[in-house]
């Protein structure tokens, strides 16, 4: 009997989740609400069954996600038993920080500051995050043990070799590792996975009728009142669903009637788009963006 | 876009979009290295892969094509290389700098492809992207043929245990071509591999550039090949879990899972064979035997489960299971040993220290394991064996090592991973070396514990005391010696039973041999500590008094005692204060360079971080050191 490459993939993200129980004192699981975060809860409660997964999840929020994203991440919350812990940067909430007035900032504010002023303040030593390396060009080069400074910053030179199945765990006081369960899926991987397993998902991904504005190229949709309409905007519904999840106001959707998994699915077969390209976060700071953003901590 | 028949699933996905997840969900995967010179063409040939299974999305290809007239190396034409070389400090440079992980599939089967540099000081980066591929793919530049950087990565590959190997003649456009020039470069590297042990590999003329031989074959422009296209040889080969899952069956056991009293479970990744409910198991390193009773998952028990994947198993009886324990098929179980020959490949600036020790982790056993001085060095380009006193970033060597405790494991031709370890610095945790079981040594399994019948216990209540090793330690000059001999005369005057070990007394006999290098003071201090132990086990309070500078020499001496026994104490004298007494002139002697590696002056010393004792001679004199050293100890029994 020789695996099929999802079985080999689930049981790689096991053992890999494993490890860093065994090895971390205080481990987090980052939850974005996104797919991938489902796989990786999905992941979780397969390889400590029948316990639950022995550690918090952890919702580093804008304020600026879905409504849709709110409601799953509760319910996903209970049904697993585990504690949720969401962290808004205090300091963002003061300043009334928002994608619509402050641009870059507000990614950096909520986002990276957020993470690590959420990581500090409950002294998590590692930390696991659904980033995979098939979504850009820097994430192909990182370890699934990315370690990082008390500061919080990663050199991509100064990497540990991660042999064989064989993780190094160890670390020095104040330093952190990210870890990377399913750093080996693809996209299509993701979403087979998620329709075998039968894995909730927000119904954002699928297509609906949506109330939608076009700006600056991106296909934005009008998820609540918040949301600043400029002179000769007028909200159109279209049927659209969406790639990647964020800040909805960051986030373009593509136009779709993809409304069940396998329609997403072929759809993302068909196209010709990249993943990320919805997200307005990669084009900063020209071909090397997302590298550029992880040595300053941004996950 | 180059549609070969190999990729044509479009219309598959928009004709029967349930039909093709189907085909897709039944996927196999493996896992591939490329490795060949700078210039030999890998990133192209990865990129020409990416491009052809569709890989590439349109924005990226938009980029790319912007990217290939700016920076490429290709004219006008786009540069794959470019899709493939990520971080920003390597494109400066235009060369691969690390290990990058790429994805695509065919019809058959799901790859992920190591990108190795081909770079000569990056040796570390291919080990590591060899451990873990089922096949390697050796490019090899049509015009130049067989270089050493080729024999290099062969070798290398061969010593990570990789069986399958694939030889791409690449650039066949640039030679017309040739069959001549094909078939001599095939004859050149048969003739080597031979050499090396590679018992068999696959030969393919390719244009990475133009894609000949990539998805079919022969091209037009090879009529005279006549094996399969690089594609069809991948999507053919045995996959190494496929090989695995026929072996005795091996699980180490990663955590256990014990969520309430009910319930005791041991969750692994099954590294070799197969297991039932109902199989005969026996737990190492105790050797106790048990049945499997069930093997949990979320998704309901399974009736079987096989190596590559993750599992919770529990056991019909109650026995001793944890972290680092290897459970095995009960009649076939792998070894249990403390001291091996191993192959190192040594991946840190810092070189390997003979005698010092290093933790080991081997699949999910952690030891404390030192290695003796190597035995050689391999030349990785004319694989000559030369002599070696240690290794170095990129050199590999053959060495034995000693663990601190027994660990379970199989030569690593056997089973990758009861045979693959990873050293760790103990100070920095960066991972040091990546090394390869190859057989325990013989003393181990021959030399016993001789059981005694009057045990320490005894020993230390007739001298009605508590044993203890007092390890002095601090610069040359701060009193150590003083301090040591005033302590030993108040414990005479208690009717205690002592012993001082004295470092340059010890020098005149037992370590005579030794001088001042790293790996000597490293071995004075373990023989030192032994002999601390053997006079403990006989009940005696030892006193020590050694420079001791380094801090995993003391944790070392540390570890052979039971706990508590060890007391460090630390005589904390700044630099100045010791160097202004300077009564045996050694510190003159070091400033004007006639003493070598001098403590303080030309090798470091690492203060205690958590020392049990602290004594200040700056603010103290040796009586009132002595004191506070005594009133610390008692009541000492």
């Amino acid at each position: 009997m020789t695996l099929t490459h999802l079985q080999r993939l689930e049981a790689e993200a096991i053992h890999i989740m494993r490890e860093v129980v065994a090895e971390a004192e205080r481990p987090v699981m980052l939850y974005s609400v996104g797919k991938d975060s489902a796989v990786m809860l999905h992941l979780a409660r397969k390889a400590f069954y029948p316990a639950p997964p022995p550690f918090p999840l952890l919702h580093v929020d804008t304020t600026w996600k879905f409504k849709d994203m709110y409601a799953l991440r509760d319910r996903m919350a209970r049904d697993s038993g585990m504690e949720l812990l969401v962290w808004q940067n205090p300091e963002a909430k003061a300043r009334g920080i928002n994608p619509f007035d402050h641009g870059p900032l507000h990614t950096d504010m909520w986002k990276t500051e957020g993470l690590k002023q959420a990581l500090d303040h409950y002294v998590f030593d590692a930390a696991f995050g659904g980033a995979r390396r098939d979504e850009e060009k820097s994430r192909a080069k990182e370890r699934v043990f990315s370690f990082r400074t008390a500061s919080h910053g990663w050199d991509p030179k100064n990497q540990r070799p991660e042999l064989w199945n064989l993780y190094n765990a160890r670390k020095a006081k104040g330093e952190s590792i990210r870890v990377f369960p399913i750093s080996n899926w693809t996209e299509l991987d993701v979403w087979q996975y998620i329709q075998l397993e039968g894995i909730d998902i927000v119904p954002l991904y699928l297509a609906a009728p949506r109330p939608t504005v076009e700006r600056d190229g991106l296909l934005l949709m009008v998820d609540d009142e918040r949301f600043p309409l400029r002179e000769g905007e007028t909200p159109v519904m279209r049927s659209v669903r969406f790639r990647t999840l964020g800040c909805y106001p960051l986030t373009g959707a593509v136009e779709s009637e993809a409304a069940t998994l396998s329609e997403v699915i072929q759809e993302t077969l068909l196209t010709t788009t990249s993943e990320r390209q919805g997200r307005a976060i990669d084009k900063d700071a020209g071909g090397a963006g997302m590298e550029v953003k992880k040595q300053q901590g941004y996950f | 876009m180059n549609s070969e028949p190999i990729y044509q699933t479009d219309a598959l996905i928009a004709e029967d979009i349930e039909a093709y997840l189907a085909q897709h969900q039944h996927k196999t995967m493996l896992r591939f290295i490329t490795c060949g010179s700078v210039d030999d063409g890998k990133s192209t040939l990865i990129g020409r892969l990416l491009y052809d299974s569709k890989m590439i999305f349109e924005d990226q290809l938009a980029a790319l094509e912007s990217d290939s007239k700016r920076v490429g190396t290709q004219g006008q034409e786009i540069d794959f290389a470019l899709l493939v070389d990520g971080l920003a400090a390597e494109r400066e440079q235009g060369i691969t700098i690390d290990v990058a992980y790429r994805f695509f599939s065919t019809e058959k089967r799901k790859f992920i492809v190591a990108d190795c540099p081909g770079h000569e000081q990056y040796t570390r980066n291919m080990v590591t992207g060899a451990s873990t591929a089922d096949l390697a793919v050796i490019l090899v530049d049509a015009r130049k043929g067989v270089l050493v950087q080729t024999r290099r990565h062969s070798y290398l590959c061969h010593l990570l245990g990789i069986k399958n190997v694939v030889l791409a003649v690449n650039k066949m456009d640039l030679v017309g071509y040739d069959r001549a020039t094909y078939d001599t470069i095939v004859a050149d590297y048969a003739a080597f591999a031979r050499s090396i042990g590679i018992e068999s590999f696959t030969a393919i003329p390719i244009s990475g550039f133009k894609g000949d031989n990539i998805t079919a074959a022969p091209s037009a422009s090879t009529p005279w090949y006549d094996g399969p296209s690089l594609v069809e040889h991948l999507e053919s080969v045995e996959v190494l879990s496929g090989v695995d899952a026929g072996k005795p069956f091996r699980m180490p056991v990663q955590w256990v899972n014990r969520p309430n009293l009910d319930f005791r479970g041991f969750a692994g990744q099954i590294a070799t064979g197969s297991v039932k409910s109902g199989d005969a198991v026996r737990v190492l390193p105790s050797g106790k035997t048990t049945t499997i009773a069930r093997i949990v998952t979320l998704d309901g028990d399974l009736n079987e489960a096989v190596a590559g994947q993750s599992v919770t198993l529990t056991f019909a009886d109650e026995i001793d299971c944890s972290r680092g324990d290897v459970i095995a098929v009960a009649d076939d179980p792998p070894q249990v040993a403390d001291q091996f020959e191993s192959t190192l490949v040594w991946m840190a600036d810092e070189a390997l220290i003979p005698g010092r020790g290093y933790w080991l982790k081997l699949a999910t056993q952690t030891v404390s394991a030192t290695i003796a001085e190597p035995k050689y060095e391999i030349d990785v380009n004319s694989l000559e064996h030369l002599a070696a006193k240690t290794l170095e970033l990129n050199q590999i060597g053959v060495a034995e090592l000693t663990t601190d405790k027994p660990v379970v494991f199989e030569p690593y031709a056997d089973n990758r991973t009861l045979g693959g370890f990873i050293l760790i610095d103990k100070i920095t945790n960066a991972t040091v070396a990546a090394g390869m079981l190859h057989f325990s040594l013989r003393r181990s399994q021959n030399v016993h514990w001789q059981p005694t019948d009057v045990s320490r216990q005894h020993h230390a209540a007739l001298k009605n005391q508590a044993p203890r090793v007092l390890w002095f330690t601090g610069l040359s000059g701060s009193g150590k010696s003083t301090i040591a001999n005033e302590v030993e005369k108040r414990l005479a005057l208690m009717n205690r039973h002592t012993f001082l070990l004295d470092g340059d007394n010890v020098r005149h006999g037992l370590n005579k041999d030794l001088g001042f290098t790293e790996a000597d003071r490293i071995e004075n201090i373990r023989r030192v500590g032994e002999v601390a132990r053997l006079m403990a086990d006989a009940g005696l309070i030892v006193l020590t008094a050694f420079i001791s500078p380094f801090r995993a020499e003391r944790d070392m001496v540390r570890a052979m005692l039971p706990e508590g026994e060890f007391v460090e104490i630390f005589v904390d004298t700044p630099l100045e204060v010791a160097e202004a007494r300077d009564v045996k002139g050694l510190y003159k002697k070091a400033r004007s360079g006639e003493l070598k590696n001098f403590t303080g002056i030309d090798s470091p010393y690492e203060p205690p971080e958590r020392p049990d004792i602290v004594v200040n001679t700056v603010e103290m004199t040796p009586e009132q050191a002595a004191q506070h050293i005594i009133d610390k100890l008692l009541p000492l029994k």
